[in-house]
């Protein structure tokens, strides 16, 4: 994109960049810094309510469940920031090959997405895990797999556009290579889709991986996990329910910051959608 | 408003209850899904808890009190010298396939037990036999070549059932005996169905037409079904954080029960670290069993030194031994050139009482600076070909279950690989020995050795919840071997 100008703040803009940057923010200071060591057990303070032990209460160890949170929300970034990163990157290449070069190859590519696409991610995450051992590396592969197909098909139609753009057509004229054109001329036109596209797909992925990690096949145990505090909590609903609501809205926030973020970024990013999204505001 | 529709719902549920009154069939769910049904080939307690009993008898059985009682033997007579024993058979038994029961069948089956290459899980049963004689088809004559303390015992245990020579190669997946039910169908990976034997020899004592075993893994949902009645029994119920809402719940009846295993993590003894006995202990040490028992089990089950059930008269209190001290836990890793920490593994199957175990065993040990990697595994079938056949692991952590199974510390290449010659002669000593007092002092010695010698992280014994409707009779309350015998299981109503 040409300046950060074109960037006019919205409503959801705000909203999303705030509670991602909280997301963030507490990923990293979880690196540094929790209320309490997040492994450590007090069988003798187990299932505390809310503000009884720690500003969360405890689990059904005793342990602290801000610093779980914290934690876990480290972990689900670290699982779903290079699973997106990995997806998008071989998405955008395969997407805008296929705009490049059309025909067969871009009837190839899109198939193949298509079968890709027919796998859920807990399916790939299964599959993965008899082949690498389920863990967290199967977690991200599983992830990243389901967003190649995405990214391809987003590359490809933004990239499609371009392509039709005439001062690419006078670019191919002077006999300026299909890779070169990619790179210099396509790339910076459809970063800005791309990015609205990696936030949105970040809110997918990190509900994934909770999902992944409910079902066992995500973050291991005793590091902590969004997916799993929820899938221990199910037992103690009756007599501790702040334990599955806490991380059920630490995902419902993240989830919900993201896809903001990437909605106000298209918003404004889009210029053919910034007078609706201006009225909106 | 929705006050008083609830009253009238559950008058409705009332006044229709009546039409159920006759109630003949069962469903019993199950935490476990065995790998087959024929418990004479394979060890999983899951086999034995959908087949003893309800499928298969031996010649004696185990009574809910853990008492010997008579069964497809009438009546048996042991020699002074304890070598001989001579079995008269109940007459008239058939097993489900039409053919007649008799001392060959008897002859047939311990055979194949004790064949080379049978792979019963329990060969000591058959290891004192010398011969076997049918002198006439109701008669059994049973010599032994030593005597055998627990040889009546152990014919009571599932490994021991009676199976025929016609159906013996084809019973775990179609199982024939000679029990008061007989083999319906078995839908994989949900469920087993039962019915009522037509021809069983005690038939009198039989109510139910229809018994079907659920394998509900999930806690949550074990719960969810035998509130909403899909279930009518869980005898092992896997949540005892919501066994406590069972016991005030009027429509159940939650009876917290003992079972005879032994929950304990077992060590890799043959593979380094764990060959150091320091090592071994330093990890003992480091662990608090009561606060185990209250983060895994909600503060059900008692702690055990060693390995041996409290429910024995035998029993000595071995906690004490090396009981729950970190600092000392330190010293001996130091000690044992481990001062830096040690970083191992512990396979942790999917039964709740085992990952939380294996989550708070990896917490205490991290305070004496071990670093416990859990790796989920599941049971039986990943965790016997893993841990149990290729004894492929650090640590692992399961309950034995088998009642009176200390020696499985005495056995070659068992999975925990632990080899104490010492122990082994004491063994032998013991299933030679017929005076229960001697026997019983030399058990109380061998648990002595096993709490010193720390083959395996002796934890807690694990404790039966079992949860059934109110209307149900019959079931056990407590688990002297592994079962789920429903043959005088009834509705009140």
């Amino acid at each position: 994109m040409r300046g950060s100008s074109r960037i006019r703040p919205n409503a959801a803009l705000v909203v999303g960049g705030v509670l991602t940057a909280i997301l963030i923010a507490t990923a990293l200071l979880s690196l540094v810094w929790t209320p309490e060591v997040p492994t450590r057990v007090h069988i003798a303070l187990r299932l505390k309510g809310p503000l009884e032990a720690g500003l969360l209460g405890t689990d059904h160890f005793g342990r602290d469940v801000v610093s779980l949170l914290m934690v876990g929300a480290w972990n689900s970034l670290a699982i779903a920031w290079p699973a997106v990163l990995l997806g998008a990157a071989i998405g955008t290449a395969i997407g805008t090959a296929a705009a490049a070069w059309k025909g067969i190859a871009d009837e190839i590519a899109m198939r193949v997405s298509d079968v890709v696409f027919a796998f859920p991610a807990v399916l790939s995450a299964v599959m993965i895990g008899a082949l690498v051992g389920s863990g967290p590396l199967a977690a991200v592969l599983a992830i990243a797999v389901f967003n190649v197909p995405v990214f391809a098909r987003v590359a490809r139609g933004v990239a499609l556009q371009v392509w039709t753009l005439d001062y690419i057509a006078a670019a191919r004229a002077l006999g300026k290579h299909p890779l070169r054109i990619t790179w210099e001329d396509v790339m910076p036109n459809i970063a800005g889709a791309l990015i609205v596209q990696v936030t949105i797909q970040l809110a997918l992925a990190i509900l994934t991986e909770a999902g992944l990690s409910y079902l066992g096949l995500g973050v291991r145990p005793p590091n902590p996990s969004w997916g799993r505090m929820l899938s221990d909590a199910q037992t103690y609903l009756s007599q501790a329910p702040h334990l599955a609501i806490a991380p059920g809205i630490a995902i419902a926030l993240s989830v919900l910051g993201l896809n903001l973020l990437g909605d106000g970024l298209r918003d404004a990013l889009d210029p053919t959608l910034r007078g609706r999204s201006a009225a909106a505001a | 408003m929705s006050k008083r529709f609830l009253a009238a719902a559950l008058l409705l549920t009332v006044s229709f209850a009546p039409a159920y009154a006759a109630k003949t069939s069962l469903v019993v769910g199950m935490p476990i899904e065995p790998p087959g049904l024929d418990p004479t080939i394979a060890a999983p307690v899951a086999i034995r808890e959908v087949t003893w009993a309800n499928l298969y008898e031996g010649l004696v059985r185990i009574d809910r009190n853990g008492k010997v009682q008579p069964l497809l033997a009438k009546s048996w007579e042991v020699s002074p010298d304890g070598l001989t024993y001579t079995f008269k058979l109940q007459d008239g038994v058939k097993f489900h396939d039409g053919t007649t029961f008799d001392s060959a069948d008897v002859k047939f089956a311990f055979d194949r037990a004790r064949d080379p290459k049978s792979t019963n899980a329990q060969k000591q049963i058959f290891a004192p036999i010398e011969s076997i004689e049918t002198p006439d088809p109701q008669t059994v004559v049973i010599k032994l070549k030593h005597p055998s303390g627990n040889f009546l015992t152990y014919l009571g245990w599932g490994d021991a059932v009676i199976v025929a020579p016609e159906t013996a190669a084809t019973n775990a997946s179609n199982p024939v005996g000679t029990g008061p039910f007989t083999f319906k169908s078995w839908t994989r990976g949900d469920r087993v169905e039962l019915t009522k034997n037509p021809d069983y020899w005690q038939k009198d004592k039989v109510q139910l037409e229809n018994v079907t075993f659920r394998f509900i893994s999930d806690a949550q949902a074990q719960v969810a079904a035998l509130k909403a009645g899909d279930v009518d029994a869980f005898p092992n119920l896997g949540a005892p954080e919501l066994f406590a809402e069972f016991q005030k719940d009027p429509r159940f009846k939650a009876v917290a029960g003992n079972t005879e295993g032994e929950t304990v993590a077992g060590m890799n003894n043959a593979k380094k670290p764990f060959d150091d006995v320091r090592v071994r202990r330093a990890l003992m040490h480091a662990i608090d069993r009561k606060a185990l028992i209250e983060g895994a089990y909600s503060g059900f089950g008692q702690p055990i030194g060693s390995f041996f059930s409290p429910n024995h008269p035998a029993f000595v209190d071995t906690t004490d031994v090396i009981p729950y001290d970190p600092e000392k836990a330190k010293a001996l890793l130091k000690e044992a050139g481990y001062g830096d920490g040690l970083s191992i593994s512990i396979k942790a199957p999917q039964m709740a009482y085992a990952s939380r175990s294996a989550e708070l065993i990896s917490a205490m040990l991290s305070e004496v600076g071990v670093d416990l990697q859990i790796i989920p595994t599941e049971f039986p079938a990943k965790w016997i070909e893993e841990v149990f056949k290729n004894k492929n692991y650090d640590v692992t952590i399961v309950s034995h279950t088998e009642p009176l199974d200390i020696d499985i510390f005495a056995r070659d290449n068992y999975y925990f690989n632990y080899q104490n010659p010492k122990f082994k002669e004491l063994m032998a000593e013991i299933a030679r020995t017929t005076d229960e007092k001697e026997r019983h002092a030399k058990y109380a010695e061998a648990q002595k050795i096993l709490a010193e010698d720390v083959p395996a992280l002796f934890l807690f014994q694990l404790p039966k919840l079992g949860v059934w409707n109110a209307k149900l009779e019959g079931l056990w309350e407590n688990s002297p071997v592994p079962a789920n015998d429903i043959t005088e299981v009834r509705w009140t109503e």
